[in-house]
């Protein structure tokens, strides 16, 4: 591969997989709001 | 209020990515890439996705939400309830019409992959040459048997059957399932393709050499209004957006419940099986084995072609073994790619008939179901005739940008930005940048105006079936003459077909509104 092409490839994966990755643990360690809330998994948990 | 729910956070956001992750993301991308500057296109590519994509994606989160909020479930009533003039819900018809449409062609699209996967474990293509296996997908569009039909239905049933169990019971656990197995699949794949060596089971390039193709870029090339064109136009069809299955599947939050992280976390999760899946698999193979000149050649005509008539022979000459797990992985991941963005397309017609018509989610799943059949039809029979490409062109093409174009300038402009952007916020996990309160005001609309403009000629020769009167007044043999004519023929019948449906949808929503009326359920 040119350095160029190279360059292109890994900056932009690299920076794609970050926000992706971040944005998804975000979701997941943001504690849910109380109930009652807009998903029914977690319905029977103290209020 | 309706009963349906999403079980948790983390199954919306995969059921929101599994609607935006498409076929398109693994066959669309990568060509539009090589066709477009290479390495390069990712400059307007991004540019895009952050001036349009993202915040259409907010919009569309908060008007579903907001719509959920007054108990609406599907576009015609959410636009509606944004503002008191009666002709919204109307333009919320294309919410509807573009859903039935698209999943019409779409579920015949899902079932060539599941029909694939059987073959790979089949082992049909053992032995065959590449013209061979590229006959066998003629054959199969041809209904030389009655397996595409099987498939077909089979395909539409499952959709049917997730559907019916609902929200929670159903789209979630799919998409629970669909989404990481995608990644997984696809991960292998790519994988595969960038460790490929040269010499390799006949291989006459090594991966990197694909993928230098890809990503080599052409700097030039980000000047020319086509280009951008080209990286505005993936985006819109990447995201999902303008189809109303976005709205129907946000207006199950709450309002004191986020949006704005979920968007992004669903936006961003696309983009990745896109850019960094989708750019890695077919391309680097197909070069690998067919040098760059070819597949040059090949990707003029898209990129189904590559995907269902190429590389199932190159991954033959990988051995008995890698070329069932390797068929397996890539068709399962096409149809975990189209399944989960059907069964979005599902969601706002039963929305629609279970809150204007209170019928049961089973009824209206089923009902959803009958009406693909029938809509689908015509694209199975007579897909070499151009219906299937009829059917993409205005419901998968045309009635998107329509759509987010005026519901942007709804959002922005009539609903209001104040509003709007309390509306984006409320809830919020994240802080949203404030320079999108202008972008969504201006800068968006300017670019969705932009594409529906160059789109016009576009509009205008099909319409006038120019491009096919120009060929026809060229053309000498009979043969050639009476092809041509039966495509204008069917290309006709199958405009005529969509807007009747659009037509019943709107008179369907007419019937809802005078029904409001009558039990005094006001509308906005």
């Amino acid at each position: 591969m040119t350095s160029t092409a190279l360059l292109m490839m890994v900056i932009t994966e690299v920076i794609i997989t970050a926000v992706t990755f971040y944005f998804f643990w975000k979701v997941l360690i943001t504690p849910p709001r109380k109930e009652p809330d807009s998903y029914s998994e977690n319905d029977d948990e103290k209020r | 209020m309706s009963k349906e729910s999403w079980g948790t956070r983390v199954g919306l956001v995969l059921a929101m990515a599994g609607n935006a992750v498409g076929l398109g993301n693994f066959l669309r991308f990568p060509v539009q890439a090589i066709q477009n500057g290479g390495g390069a296109f990712i400059i307007p590519y991004l540019v895009c996705f952050l001036l349009m994509g993202i915040p259409l994606l907010w919009v569309e989160w908060s008007m579903g939400r907001f719509g959920g909020k007054h108990g609406h479930h599907s576009t015609p009533f959410i636009l509606d309830s944004m503002d008191k003039r009666k002709f919204w819900k109307y333009i919320g018809v294309f919410g509807i019409f573009t859903n039935l449409a698209v999943a019409a062609y779409y579920c015949y699209l899902e079932s060539w992959t599941l029909s694939w996967v059987w073959h790979s474990i089949s082992r049909t293509f053992s032995g065959q040459t590449q013209e061979q296996v590229a006959a066998v997908f003629g054959q199969y569009v041809s209904l030389s048997s009655w397996e595409p039909i099987v498939f077909w239905i089979i395909c539409l049933l499952l959709n049917t059957w997730i559907l019916s169990k609902g929200l929670s019971g159903g789209v979630e656990i799919a998409s629970k399932i669909g989404m990481p197995l995608l990644i997984l699949f696809g991960a292998v794949l790519a994988y595969l393709a960038i460790t490929m060596k040269a010499g390799d089971h006949g291989a006459i390039n090594a991966g990197s050499v694909g993928l230098n193709f890809l990503w080599d870029p052409d700097f030039s090339s980000i000047w020319t209004a086509k280009v951008w064109l080209a990286a505005a136009g993936q985006i819109f069809f990447t995201l999902s957006v303008g189809m109303g299955s976005i709205q129907c599947y946000a207006s199950y939050v709450k309002s004191k419940d986020d949006i704005a992280l979920n968007a992004m976390s669903a936006g961003w999760m696309n983009e990745f099986v896109e850019v960094v899946l989708g750019s890695s698999i077919i391309i680097p193979i197909a070069v690998g084995y067919l040098g760059i000149d070819k597949v040059v050649e090949m990707t003029q005509s898209g990129g189904l072609g590559l995907g269902f008539k190429t590389l199932p022979y190159l991954f033959e000459q990988w051995g008995p073994t890698l070329a069932v797990i390797c068929g397996v992985f890539w068709f399962g991941l096409l149809f975990f790619a189209g399944i989960t963005s059907s069964l979005a397309m599902g969601t706002p017609c039963m929305g629609f008939m279970m809150d204007e018509f209170k019928w049961k989610r089973e009824r209206s799943a089923w009902a959803f179901g009958a009406a693909i059949l029938v809509l689908g039809l015509p694209t199975v029979l007579f897909f070499n005739e151009g219906v299937f490409d009829e059917y993409d062109y205005w419901a998968g093409t045309v009635s998107l940008v329509v759509f987010a174009m005026v519901e942007i300038i709804l959002f922005a402009w009539v609903f209001g930005m104040d509003k709007g952007w309390k509306e984006i916020n409320a809830g919020s996990d994240m802080k949203v940048p404030t320079v999108f309160r202008f972008i969504i005001k201006y800068i968006t609309p300017v670019i969705l105006l932009y594409v529906f403009i160059s789109n016009i000629p576009g509009i205008v020769n099909k319409i006038s079936n120019s491009d096919i009167k120009t060929q026809l007044a060229a053309a000498t043999d009979e043969t050639v003459i009476t092809q041509l004519n039966e495509q204008m023929f069917y290309g006709n019948v199958a405009r005529i077909i969509l807007l009747l449906v659009w037509l019943g949808v709107a008179y369907l929503v007419y019937v809802a509104y005078k029904k409001r009326m009558r039990e005094g359920r006001f509308t906005s």
